[in-house]
């Protein structure tokens, strides 16, 4: 009995922890100040901004180089990454992945936003979202890595660097999405 | 104390403090996108519908916000820009790229980063998006081999800044990105209003002393300038691994870091003749000789293979040595003695030009070593400064002998090695690229 009466304790606390009330997200203009700063500390310290979709790219390639070690040697795009005994997870990026997995998680713990669901429009199905969400992320993995780099490592880093290819760069994700919204508004309205 | 800090550029096993600050860093920044709502692909959406435009308003105050900071840091003489990673210019690959990445975005909802945050905050949508990253991350690299040309090649321009494109001081730049965004949040609540039908007299008066604040600090980047060069000079610094002995009598190799005056005055970057000429066969090296003299000296003889870049011009080729420099470039200046050379070596060094060598005893050392090949090069008697004092018996450039010497006939020749390379910055793996 004591057991039972523990166990059902337990669950109730998760659900406590897990199904509070979602706090308010911060006001756009604040959230932008402090981002600024993370941003301009992380260039000041390291001369290196932010950034996500190389990570992504060397998670991949260290995968490909545990079963076809071959291959990654014969690919010249794979071989900057991780040819011969080099470590693809030997770069800054993959702890500031890793680091911002865990931070976005201690922020939706903190405003009690962790909850599992599926953020979508109100017209269309969570499997019909799941799957435009994972063809979006082929997509913009695809895209970010022809560009050398995603919203993160040129639109916010190269764009407070003042790289004029990365305010190129910016430009064009933004007219993409704009340029595609009204076509696929039933997605999202 | 000269920022960015070299021990964190790249992460090292030999100092693991690294993974800390890099994690510190991608924590903050996670944090940073859950707490603004990025965490929520709908809310990400709503930007390209004008309902809510948090992505912009969050987006370009950072980027404002970090852009005023850097270039405060960088007129203030703490920062060092050259060190600073500026995102290479890949013209055609960025703007395909760039609208893969927008469709990418209202298909599926969110970026790389902000799919963390929302992965990891239990949306499945997230988590589709991230594994789909994967997966396009998976293809790209399987297909970047058609077109391989393209993508490295089509408009490149390397390291361009707003600055070199537009022709202005980085104040001016600085303060003109700043007006824009602060017209770009105007227009955005003004949309909000309209189509989002958003009360915006509950907005907190405190974002107009923010933007007040932003304008005020890049007013004082514009007012306070760029570092001149003689600034910037004194505050260069290089590095070489140099045998120290050590309190126990053994002998170990230890980095020490000179002034660029020091490093003059120890002579540690002139190299002889005899190694400029090695270093021509050094397949680890890409070598730049850059010849300072006059056009008329140039005209008369120089070596093969040496660029033309007189003294008075250096300054106008800074932005493209340093756009186009790879991390195993070596640049050597010459003059006909050292005097002119080692002006222009104190100019590359203080603008950050990485890998800088003064060919010791100039072009007259380099004739006296090599020039017996060429009997019709006659010495004359002269003690001018930087003047040839060879006789030539027609301006042939590098059309003697002795501007390609020999490499069979002097493949045993003997030098104590100087050059090192300092590799300042991985130009081909950084930033996210």
């Amino acid at each position: 009995m004591a057991l039972v009466a523990k166990s059902t304790k337990k669950s109730f606390d998760l659900k406590a922890l897990f199904n509070r009330p979602a706090k308010p997200y911060v006001h756009p203009y604040l959230g932008g100040v402090i981002l600024g700063i993370v941003l301009f500390l992380a260039l000041f310290l390291t001369g290196n901004g932010l950034g996500s979709s190389g990570a992504t790219s060397r998670l991949v390639v260290f995968v490909q180089d545990q079963f076809v070690p071959d291959h990654v040697d014969r690919t010249p795009y794979l071989l900057r990454m991780a040819g011969g005994d080099k470590n693809p997870l030997d770069d800054w990026l993959v702890p500031v992945f890793f680091g911002a997995l865990l931070g976005g998680f201690t922020s939706g713990m903190i405003f009690g936003r962790v909850k599992l669901e599926t953020t979508k429009g109100p017209h269309i199905s969570d499997r019909t979202r799941w799957m435009l969400a994972f063809l979006g992320g082929v997509l913009f993995l695809y895209g970010a890595r022809m560009a050398r780099g995603c919203t993160s490592g040129q639109a916010l880093t190269g764009g407070a660097v003042l790289s004029a290819g990365s305010w190129v760069v910016m430009l064009c994700i933004f007219a993409g999405a704009y340029g595609l919204a009204y076509f696929v508004r039933k997605l999202w309205n | 104390m000269n920022f960015p800090l070299l021990a964190f550029q790249n992460v090292s096993a030999a100092n693991p403090w690294t993974y800390l600050v890099f994690g510190l860093i991608g924590f903050a920044f996670g944090f940073t996108l859950e707490m603004s709502g990025f965490g929520n692909s709908r809310k990400l959406a709503a930007q390209f519908y004008f309902t809510e435009l948090t992505v912009l308003k969050v987006m370009f105050t950072a980027v404002i916000t970090a852009m005023t900071l850097l270039f405060l840091a960088i007129n203030l003489g703490i920062l060092d820009y050259s060190q600073v990673w500026v995102n290479p210019t890949y013209l055609w690959s960025g703007i395909l790229g760039g609208l893969i990445m927008g469709v990418g975005f209202i298909v599926g909802g969110f970026c790389p980063t902000t799919s963390l945050a929302s992965a990891s905050t239990g949306k499945i949508d997230g988590m589709m998006f991230m594994l789909g990253g994967f997966v396009g991350a998976f293809l790209f690299g399987e297909t970047e081999r058609f077109f391989t040309d393209w993508y490295n090649n089509a408009g490149y321009f390397g390291r361009v800044t707003l600055m070199d494109v537009f022709g202005l001081p980085t104040g001016v730049i600085v303060l003109m990105v700043v007006l824009m965004a602060l017209f770009m949040f105007w227009g955005a609540e003004q949309l909000e209003r309209i189509i989002g039908k958003k009360d915006m007299s509950r907005e907190p008066k405190l974002r107009l002393y923010g933007a007040g604040a932003v304008v005020v600090l890049a007013l004082a980047v514009m007012v306070i300038g760029t570092p001149s060069t003689e600034q910037k000079y004194e505050k260069a610094t290089i590095l070489r691994t140099v045998p120290q002995l050590q309190a126990d009598g053994t002998v170990k190799d230890e980095q020490v870091k000179y002034t660029a005056e020091e490093a003059l005055n120890q002579r540690i970057v002139q190299i002889t003749p005899a190694e400029l000429f090695k270093a021509r066969y050094d397949q680890t090296l890409i070598l730049n000789l850059l010849d300072v003299r006059p056009e008329a000296d140039y005209n008369l003889f120089h070596l093969r293979g040496a660029k033309h870049i007189p003294a008075e011009q250096l300054k106008s080729h800074i932005p493209e040595l340093l756009a186009t420099s790879a991390p195993n470039a070596v640049y050597v200046v010459m003059s006909n003695d050292e005097t002119l050379a080692t002006q222009a070596w104190r100019v590359l060094i203080a603008e950050g030009v990485p890998n800088v060598y003064i060919l010791e005893g100039g072009l007259n050392n380099w004739i006296t070593v090599f020039g017996q090949t060429d009997p019709e090069i006659q010495p004359v008697a002269s003690t001018q400064e930087e003047t040839l004092r060879f006789k030539f018996p027609a301006a042939l450039g590098d059309r003697y002998e002795c501007s390609d010497p020999d490499p069979i006939e002097n493949e045993h020749i003997e030098f104590t090695p100087k050059i090192q390379l300092q590799i300042k910055r991985d130009k081909s793996g950084g930033g996210c690229g």
